[in-house]
């Protein structure tokens, strides 16, 4: 059954991008009308999300039949894809718990965000064009998850990235768009070469390339320079895809594209891909306690450098977008201290609040764009100084966006907190006894840097509770600052885009129970702990060696958490009482948070301008310019020097024809007879 | 007696041709073709001789189209006379690239 569903699940988004795709190539003349939503083609609404739903209904049924009992990954080969010389690549599905969750994950938020896009784009042009690459989206991400060997997955990794790079860019009149999928494109590629270097020493050390063979062969390699190397390099593939230090410059600029992609592809999903692959690749990252701590000490940075950021962010999806990247580091924490459960619970979670705050996001700046567009002001929606007291104008919206902010601020009994706490938990459990302890990164003890960790952590919590809370209160609450005319056309979203979110809303507060942790034992403990057993087990404990914490140690670690959300959140609505001017009425915020550092115009100055320079001087003036007067004019002279040296030959003298030819002769009867 | 027909025919050969590359005078130089056919003709008479009749054949049609060619070339040659005036090949270079 497995073998029959499988390929089925990633051929049915396939077929959607097939059919929307010919809807929209056929469809393409009248892009024109924009606005008048003539553009809707009843069969998009239907088949777009309609094959997602079609295979979230068969993710559900292989989840019934896993649940039964899959002790070993089910691998599903559907013939040869690259056989050169011993290297033989198949084309290969795996399926084992930790790929069954992430499929659950990918179908199940990308159906909500699916049916939340028919209200979202329906007055959009590119109506089937969105679908279609939407649905691309969903195949490639499966495909990612699904793959049995790294190059397949890595058809994946590349596919998800074309597909991000086209939605980023969706709206491509526009220059600023077109750039940031660029920028993303280029920026993912820096992380792929690591992955592909991966791939490289993984062959060249032990001929394999599927997960179970290799993870089996570098196993007895731990420990060694080789499994090092590999781990280390894998990790740059996830940065770069994952938005980690320093290749997160992207992931901001991905914003560009419509709300309901930054839901999927850059908060739930793909952004996912990279801790994804540390935890599918823990065996070797077992084997490799110092790249581990690598990882973990860049998801701490990361997490701490965005969150700083995303203080001082006007923009509703930049604040959300630098949330995204500390949330991701935050994940990477957990994987890089061998917490595997704990990451990917993080990550299952993170999609559930992150999807709704962007689809909340995506309702807010959809209404607010409607009220200008009524009141033919020309402001920006999506700045927070235009928003205030949303929440009288739409309820729901608000209701479920205060919970997501609870959630990810680490508020119990939601989910982000469940998670949160058990990074946090297992770093510092592991920071004495375990194998990442007694390493060291650059001299430094690796339980020094697993408090050091611990403690950005807490820091980065409370940065978190501050920084959404002050979203939360700038957009919802307190006096609106949308001004006359447009605020009495501020409508709630319709149906359509409100149920998804409250459905998400529902996950986000029961997000959870998915694994509780023993201390707090309100409902099942550790679900998902045990359900990840088979996959990441053992490398966890590989990891986690005989660093535990007692009783005291959990309570005490719990209540900080707790205790820091709320300073957060305190803090915040201090900050945040006064009144504030709306944006035509601000100063331009030039500080050093709201230009993010400075670090793009870093980039631009030191790699994006040079290359630039490089590109038009050297390459432009000198090469090409070469190239053309060397190959075209260089070769126009030759063929005209040789053309007037034959005019010279045939001057109209017969008494040289006649030489010639005689020579001619002569030199042929020479030849002949010579020879 | 075969090697003596084509020395004869060697050398009125050669004669055809220096004939032809150093005179400039069209009638002269058609002359020197001629002869040259003419040599080549000797030689396959000689060659019949010594082998089969074929030779006979191909001097039979050497000379109809040389008489042909001849009656062709002769005309061609008084009508450049009628219209540059002049025979002399060297004067008549309006065919130049």
């Amino acid at each position: 059954m497995i073998a029959a569903l499988l390929p089925l699940l990633i051929l049915l988004p396939v077929l959607g991008f097939l059919v929307n795709g010919a809807i929209a190539l056929t469809r393409s003349s009248s892009v024109g009308d924009a606005g008048t939503g003539t553009a809707r083609h009843p069969l998009v609404t239907v088949v777009g999300p309609g094959v997602i739903l079609a295979s979230f209904a068969l993710a559900v049924a292989l989840f019934m039949r896993v649940r039964v009992g899959l002790p070993a990954p089910a691998i599903v080969s559907l013939g040869e894809w690259m056989p050169v010389g011993n290297l033989v690549v198949d084309w290969t599905l795996q399926l084992d718990q930790l790929s069954m969750l992430m499929v659950l994950v990918i179908t199940g938020v990308g159906s909500l965000i699916h049916l939340f896009s028919i209200g979202y784009m329906r007055d959009d042009a590119g109506y089937a064009r969105y679908f279609a690459y939407l649905n691309l989206f969903v195949a490639f991400m499966l495909v990612l998850v699904l793959g049995g060997s790294y190059p397949v997955m890595f058809v994946g990794w590349e596919g998800v990235g074309l597909a991000s790079y086209l939605l980023i860019g969706f709206w491509f009149s526009d220059k600023a768009n077109a750039d940031a999928g660029k920028k993303a494109f280029v920026v993912n590629r820096v992380g792929d070469f690591g992955f592909l270097v991966a791939m490289f020493l993984m062959w060249t050390t032990t001929q394999k390339l599927d997960f179970v063979g290799a993870h089996t062969a570098l196993a007895g390699l731990a420990g060694s320079g080789v499994v090092l190397a590999i781990a280390l390099f894998l990790f740059v593939g996830c940065a770069g895809k994952s938005a980690q230090l320093p290749l997160y410059i992207w992931l901001p600029d991905a914003m560009a594209g419509p709300t309901p992609v930054s839901a999927l592809i850059h908060a739930a999903t793909m952004v996912t891909a990279g801790v994804y692959l540390v935890a599918r690749a823990a065996p070797i990252f077992a084997g490799a306690p110092e790249a581990s701590l690598v990882i973990t000490a860049i998801g701490a940075l990361t997490a701490l450098f965005a969150a700083t950021i995303a203080l001082r962010q006007w923009d509703i999806k930049k604040v959300l977008a630098y949330s995204t990247v500390s949330q991701l580091g935050y994940m990477f924490v957990g994987v890089g201290a061998g917490a595997y459960t704990a990451g990917v619970f993080h990550l299952v979670t993170h999609a559930f609040f992150k999807a709704l705050l962007f689809l909340g996001a995506g309702s807010v700046i959809h209404a607010m764009h409607h009220a200008y567009h009524q009141a033919h002001r020309h402001d920006d929606p999506q700045d927070l100084r235009n928003m205030g007291g949303l929440a009288k104008y739409m309820p729901a919206t608000a209701t479920a966006m205060t919970l997501a902010t609870l959630a990810i601020a680490g508020v119990p009994p939601l989910a982000g907190f469940f998670s949160k706490d058990e990074i946090l938990a297992s770093v510092f459990s592991r920071a004495q006894g375990s194998p990442l302890a007694s390493a060291s990164l650059l001299g430094v003890p690796g339980s020094a840097v697993l408090y050091v960790v611990y403690g950005l952590g807490v820091v980065t919590a409370l940065l978190t509770a501050i920084y959404m809370t002050r979203l939360l209160l700038l957009a919802f609450y307190g006096d609106n600052r949308t001004g006359e005319g447009a605020r009495e056309a501020l409508r709630e979203a319709p149906a359509i885009m409100t149920v998804p979110v409250l459905l998400l809303g529902v996950l986000t507060v029961a997000g959870g129970w998915l694994n509780l942790p023993a201390l707090i034992p309100i409902g099942p403990v550790g679900l998902l702990e045990h359900w990840l057993e088979p996959v990441t087990g053992a490398s966890a404990k590989l990891l986690a060696g005989a660093g535990h914490l007692d009783h005291t140690t959990e309570l005490i670690l719990v209540s900080v958490a707790t205790g820091v959300a709320l300073v957060g959140m305190a803090i915040a609505f201090v900050a945040y009482r006064k009144p504030i001017a709306d944006k035509a009425n601000s100063p331009e915020d030039s500080g050093l948070l709201a230009r993010a550092y400075g670090v793009d115009a870093l980039v631009d100055a030191v790699i994006v301008r040079p290359v630039q320079a490089l590109a038009s001087v050297v390459l432009a003036r000198g090469v090409d310019r070469g190239v053309d007067r060397g190959f075209s004019a260089g070769g126009s002279l030759l063929t005209r020097t040789a053309a007037l040296m034959g005019a010279r030959l045939q001057d109209g003298d017969i008494g040289k024809y006649a030489w010639m030819l005689a020579a001619g002769a002569l030199a042929l009867i020479a030849a002949l007879t010579l020879s | 007696m075969i090697a003596e027909a084509l020395v004869v025919s060697a050398i009125l050969f050669v004669i055809g041709v220096v004939g032809v590359l150093t005179r400039r005078n069209a009638i002269i130089l058609f002359m020197c073709a001629e002869l040259m056919l003419n040599a080549v003709n000797l030689s396959f008479v000689a060659f019949a001789k010594m082998h089969n009749v074929t030779g006979h054949v191909f001097v039979i049609m050497v000379m109809t189209i040389a008489a042909a060619e001849a009656a062709v070339g002769l005309a061609i040659i008084i009508s450049i006379f009628r219209h540059f005036g002049t025979v002399d090949l060297s004067k008549l270079r309006t065919l130049r690239g």
